[in-house]
């Protein structure tokens, strides 16, 4: 099964709408609530970036019988340093970010821990694509 | 520690404002979690949580969403939006809204017996 969703920079609004419909789909498909958590809490933060950090950007999500595949692109400004992006409470969110309740260096830690494997690559000043594979099978 | 408190208590004990999730009530909580920022709150793995925060926003009810959270108290007089309320009772998270300070109403919980989540 696949699905896309578009998703705009600066609109909170619509923050977590991808999660929200992935969470809908593992419901009917049974898949462990635990698990499911994880899931969409990476996918919510990966959201979150997006909204918080690019112009724009696109969810693709693949679901097989046991893993669910989903790669989050988006046109921005880049990650330079992916190293330090990844360290907890390291953050370039502006103060309209962290006024909704984000931006505090959290968003890709808490990516990696609620993925099974997670890829990421960058180009500065094109964007950032992250990438996560997460068993379904808890 | 195990015990359980029902959502009704908690309106009850904090003089809130159920403004969604009515159905809900009689469910019982475990432990409670106090923050304004959600990327701590998506940390959490606990189960039947009450969050406390004064932030007010799609945020807030997404992460509700998202962490599987049962119940939420708004505090500080901060008032919920249509929007979230739409969102928040297709999840079946139920909202509330206090007067009290976020201080006060952690007291209130705490005194109650509300175990924290770590």
């Amino acid at each position: 099964m696949e699905f896309s969703y578009d998703v705009e920079g600066g609109n909170f609004a619509k923050a977590g709408n991808a999660a929200s419909s992935v969470k809908k789909v593992l419901k009917q498909l049974n898949v462990d609530p635990k698990v499911i958590k994880r899931i969409v809490v990476a996918l919510y933060e990966g959201e979150v970036n997006v909204v918080a950090h690019a112009y724009k950007g696109k969810v693709l999500v693949d679901i097989d019988t046991d893993r669910i595949y989903i790669k989050i692109e988006d046109e921005g400004p880049g990650i330079p340093d992916i190293d330090l992006a990844m360290q907890v409470g390291y953050s370039t969110a502006s103060a309209m970010v962290r006024e909704m309740g984000f931006g505090a260096g959290m968003g890709l830690p808490n990516m990696k821990r609620n993925a099974d494997k997670i890829n990421i690559s960058s180009k500065v000043g094109e964007g950032t694509i992250v990438e996560l594979t997460t068993n379904l099978s808890s | 520690m195990a015990s359980t408190i029902k959502v009704r208590q908690i309106a009850e004990l904090l003089n809130a404002n159920v403004v969604c999730g009515n159905e809900m009530l009689e469910n019982d909580i475990k432990c409670a979690f106090a923050s304004d920022l959600m990327s701590d709150v998506l940390t959490l793995e606990s189960d039947q949580l009450v969050l406390i925060t004064g932030l007010t926003n799609m945020q807030t009810v997404r992460t509700a969403e998202m962490a599987d959270l049962d119940c939420v108290v708004f505090v500080r007089g901060k008032k919920v939006t249509p929007e979230m309320i739409e969102v928040a009772s297709e999840n079946n998270t139920v909202l509330m809204e206090c007067e009290f300070s976020m201080f006060r109403t952690i007291g209130v919980l705490h005194d109650a017996g509300v175990n924290p989540v770590y």
